[in-house]
């Protein structure tokens, strides 16, 4: 950071410090709101549906190989494959946004060209693990459903109309040597690995299980109230997988890939947190922003609302998760389901930042054509999504 | 000798920064280690996968942090 920057940042807390009404009782209950949403998420989310979606990633991040992946991006790769490997490959490659813009150049002028690349560009992270599972365990597994299912078909519709609208400059790419990460012999079978992933699902779904209305009868409420010994036998299930089948060196990169989605990830969710129960607050209780603004924005399934909420999806920056609870505080201010789908699909996808990013490697005809798919795309799927809800 | 060191900017490429000044250090050669953050650049190198370390215009490691000693055995050839 430059000295005049930090000065502009300290001149702007100063004067926030000064001017802001913290006495007036609408800043204190949105202030009040801001750490009880906080408090639900370190309650309700935190132990039971983050810690084990971190230990999932951190796993997937070390253990299944990039370079397995990777090769279906070549330029001489079979285009269904291509295009369907692009579509999925973001909860295996995009957990860390080290990977996601040089690969998508790279795809992009060596590989497979404009058509996959913008297929992963769009799905990296939108599908990620992470970002699928708070989305389900906080808004419903219906939006956390629609939107893994959203951001699969989206990424291929959105690689195969890029691909069809500049066919003839596709081309004209340059050609050479591409470097993939080296695959490390592991060992262990694919089924192992599967198998080793599966478990740990398995204790985040039981972990996660929701709590069945009242009343109900059946297979529901039984698994509920035998969640914690399944748990307990699955992480068994798990140590002894892991004491079979890999070694010390290998458990300990899993723990540190963990540990570095942690550290990056937590603090980043926790400010999210704040701000949108700031702003927002808890479903039910008012903060700063009045509920009349949200609905008349937002509410309902017109095509305004979808429109404005992809449209203010694509041009915000979400740092990682946090659309989740800004979403979770415009739902209990009266957002539509169909509005807050298609800011979930547009979202995390695109924002001012790395549109400028996308545009000083694609150029920008076609990064405005790619923004405009994926806003168009997202206010329909809100509306079809909005249409079925009601 | 030349080294440059591609990604853009995140946590593992400075740590991969890091090993590799430290390699150089070790070693007792001069070399002039270059960061690259620019994503058309490091495409241009056919890179698929941050960070990664081009010596002398070869591409030695893509996508993870290598070890010191692995750097150093570059360095000497």
């Amino acid at each position: 950071m430059k000295e005049r920057t930090k000065l502009l940042w300290i001149a702007a807390a100063f004067c926030a410090a000064y001017y802001i009404p913290w006495g007036h009782p609408l800043i204190r209950q949105s202030g009040l709101e801001a750490f009880m949403m906080l408090q639900e998420y370190a309650r309700e989310h935190v132990l039971t549906c983050l810690i084990p979606a971190f230990f999932i990633a951190g796993a997937i991040a070390v253990f299944v190989s990039q370079a397995s992946v990777l090769k279906y991006f070549g330029a001489r790769a079979n285009k269904w494959l291509s295009y369907s490997v692009a579509s999925v490959s973001g909860t295996i490659l995009a957990v860390c946004s080290c990977t996601v813009l040089p690969l998508f150049a790279g795809i992009y002028t060596r590989g497979a060209g404009i058509g996959p690349a913008t297929a992963f560009l769009y799905s990296g992270p939108a599908i990620n693990v992470l970002a699928i599972t708070l989305t389900a365990k906080i808004l419903g597994w219906q939006l956390g459903l629609a939107r893994a299912i959203g951001a699969i078909v989206f990424a291929v519709a959105t690689g195969l109309l890029m691909a069809f609208i500049f066919r003839k400059e596709d081309a004209a790419r340059a050609t050479g040597p591409i470097h993939v990460p080296d695959t490390d012999e592991t060992g262990r079978s694919l089924l192992q690995d599967t198998i080793y992933i599966f478990t740990m699902v398995l204790i985040l779904v039981f972990a996660a299980f929701a709590k069945p209305a009242p009343g109900a009868t059946g297979v529901w409420p039984a698994i509920y109230s035998a969640k914690w010994p399944i748990v307990i036998a699955l992480i068994a299930v798990l140590g002894l997988m892991v004491k079979a089948w890999f070694t010390r060196q290998e458990c300990k990169s899993w723990m540190e890939s963990t540990w570095g989605f942690m550290k990056q990830i937590f603090p980043l969710l926790a400010g999210g947190v704040l701000v949108a129960g700031f702003l927002l607050g808890r479903p039910g209780h008012p903060a700063l922003i009045p509920d009349q603004w949200v609905q008349s924005l937002l509410g309902g399934n017109s095509i305004w609302a979808n429109l404005i909420a992809s449209l203010a999806g694509a041009l915000m920056y979400f740092a990682t998760l946090t659309e989740v609870p800004i979403l979770q505080g415009l739902l209990g201010a009266g957002m539509g389901e169909g509005p807050a789908l298609a800011l979930l699909l547009a979202g995390p996808a695109l924002s001012l930042p790395n549109m400028l990013v996308i545009g000083s490697v694609m150029g920008l005809k076609k990064t405005a054509v790619f923004c405009a798919i994926i806003v168009v795309m997202s206010s329909i799927a809100g509306m079809i999504y909005g249409t079925i809800m009601a | 000798m030349e080294i440059k060191i591609l990604g853009p900017g995140c946590p593992k490429c400075e740590q991969t920064l890091k090993v590799v000044e430290a390699a150089v250090h070790e070693a007792g050669i001069s070399a002039d280690i270059e960061k690259v953050t620019d994503v058309m650049q490091i495409a241009g190198y056919g890179v698929f996968g941050t960070p990664a370390v081009v010596i002398d215009g070869d591409v030695k490691s893509v996508g993870k942090i290598p070890s010191k000693e692995d750097v150093k055995s570059w360095l000497e050839t």
